[in-house]
């Protein structure tokens, strides 16, 4: 397959020009650089009211207000209450979102090459449509129905997290290994019984790993979810942002950190651990 | 060998109920401490403004003025996450390339020296610090600090994406293949050419896929922090939220829906014309 080698430099070669109509990564270059200049050209950002004295004074104020932050122990066990139920509502909407996932990718994948699959399309537009709207928009939509409080949160996650763990499952069974499903269907065993001997027992490892890691990122999003009202820390911290208690602020702000950075050691650990 | 017929009961069932049964009293606290109720949704004082809601969702609003400006706002969402991307390049690139083991000279001849390890080390934390703070919390604060507005959703973006982007970045640059890369730093290249002779052409394709990645995942952020004040559709939606314009929300859901699905596939486009 190899090309005879040139001569490296042949006299009427020129260098390829710097642009050339037919170059694609000039095109895409240009784009870019078009959209940054019109992206910053058509915000209206008001720089000067952010690097000015005025605001470096406030920032200056607001930050120094934090502390110190209140630590009486009322108020971090209401902190501690709030967490755990951050941590609770991210591992319940987990759950509903396996639950809600599996049900959606059976339908949303093609189980072996003779499957008419008539349903694939159409749910696989319903997990699309699941995926794209954020957790936050769930949950703000979701008040309407739920009140507030940390269910709403709940279903916010579970609904957002089943879009997208849909469509992961439904990828991994249709790259599951044929083999044992066909055998089983040669010999006459009904679909469903062929789906939970010969293909769920085959992706479970690996559906396992992605329901792990989409509850690491739903403990990321459910700290700050609550800010519309969906319960959890972020409903605390939107509460005692909103009335100006800067202490108590800082301590919710000192748990959430500190509730994600425990996650990121964790996940690293066990990645670690597991890779080892 | 005699035949057996094909038992008709699962052999594994007891296991299997015991610890069904389990993880049932293990689900119990948390559904205390979710308030899990379902049946509140289906409670009259709930239904009735529910029905209400969905009810009014179809037709989605199309009113000539109404479509402009959301078209305007959906252009800002963009614009926000493509300005916030631009910024955090700003401070991811200085804090990679100050992080990366990869342009370090006494690393070559064994250990790091004491000071370049402590500066790379102390460059790491903060761009895991900075990750680490979800970018929500900052455009809060600084709504109030500076007031509604697109600048605060920018300036969020870009410290959290700044920390993202940094910290991935010197990862991939540790990844991938040094033999390059110390043979010039032994024969005296400068750090910065060996990063532009060496390590960036190895690993552009990467770090660009990366990049246009989070591009689409600012995108679907900024739309969220405009629920905290920042403009742009999240703005808009939480506005005809507060009024119960349903019709209005099912519009900017519908616009969502396919400016994330576009933004998907021009990444994923991107990502694979880049190889």
């Amino acid at each position: 397959m190899s090309t005879p080698p040139r001569p490296a430099n042949l006299p009427y070669r020129m260098p390829p020009r710097l642009f050339d109509a037919r170059c694609r990564a000039c095109w895409f270059t240009l784009a870019i650089a078009l959209l940054v200049v019109a992206s910053f050209v058509t915000l209206d950002l008001q720089w000067a009211q952010f690097f000015s004295l005025d605001a470096a004074h406030s920032m200056g104020r607001f930050v120094g207000e934090f502390f110190p932050p209140d630590l009486g122990a009322d108020f971090l066990r209401k902190v501690l209450w709030a967490s755990a139920e951050t941590l609770a509502m991210s591992a319940l909407g987990t759950l509903l979102a396996v639950v809600g996932g599996l049900l959606l990718a059976v339908p949303a994948s093609r189980m072996h090459a003779g499957d008419r699959a008539r349903a694939r399309e159409p749910t696989r537009l319903l997990l699309n449509a699941l995926r794209s709207i954020p957790e936050l928009v769930w949950a703000a939509l979701l008040i309407v129905s739920a009140g507030l409080g940390p269910f709403a949160g709940t279903l916010a996650l579970a609904l957002h997290t089943s879009g997208v763990l849909g469509r992961l499952f439904a990828e991994a069974i249709e790259n599951a290994p044929p083999g044992p499903g066909f055998a089983l269907r040669t010999q006459g065993v009904p679909a469903g019984r062929v789906f939970l001997y010969a293909t769920l027992p085959q992706v479970l490892p690996q559906l396992m790993s992605y329901t792990l890691y989409r509850w690491e990122n739903n403990i990321r999003a459910a700290a700050v979810l609550g800010v519309v009202g969906a319960g959890g820390l972020g409903q605390l911290l939107a509460f005692h942002m909103g009335l100006f208690h800067m202490g108590k602020t800082c301590t919710i702000l000192g748990a959430m950190l500190l509730l994600v950075a425990m996650v990121d050691a964790l996940s690293y650990a066990s990645r670690r651990w597991m890779s080892r | 060998m005699s035949t057996q017929a094909a038992p008709s009961r699962d052999p594994a069932w007891v296991g299997r109920l015991f610890w069904f049964g389990a993880g049932a009293v293990l689900l119990w606290p948390m559904l205390v401490a979710t308030e899990f109720r379902p049946w509140v949704l289906v409670h009259p004082d709930n239904w009735d403004p529910t029905a209400r809601f969905l009810r009014d969702f179809f037709p989605p609003a199309v009113r000539a003025d109404f479509l402009a400006l959301v078209g305007r706002e959906t252009w800002r969402t963009v614009a926000i996450a493509t300005a916030g991307i631009t910024l955090a390049l700003l401070i991811a690139i200085p804090l990679a390339l100050a992080s990366t083991r990869v342009l370090s000279v006494s690393a070559l001849s064994g250990r790091m020296a004491r000071g370049p390890f402590v500066l790379r080390q102390v460059c790491r934390w903060g761009l895991i610090v900075l990750r680490s703070i979800p970018e929500l919390v900052w455009a809060l604060v600084f709504v109030r600090v500076v007031g509604l507005g697109p600048t605060s959703g920018v300036l969020a973006i870009a410290l959290t994406y700044g920390g993202m982007l940094g910290k991935v970045y010197g990862e991939i640059l540790e990844s991938g293949e040094t033999h390059a890369s110390d043979t010039l730093l032994r024969h005296g290249a400068s750090r910065m050419q060996v990063f532009f002779y060496a390590v960036l052409p190895a690993n552009a394709a990467e770090l660009t896929s990366y990049t246009v990645y989070r591009w689409e995942c600012a995108i679907r952020s900024s739309v969220v922090l405009g629920f905290v004040g920042a403009g742009g559709l999240g703005q808009q939606m939480d506005n005809s939220m507060k009024i119960f314009n349903a019709a209005e929300v099912s519009t900017m859901l519908l616009v969502l829906i396919a400016l994330v699905a576009l933004a998907d596939r021009v990444s994923a486009f991107l990502r694979r014309s880049l190889g």
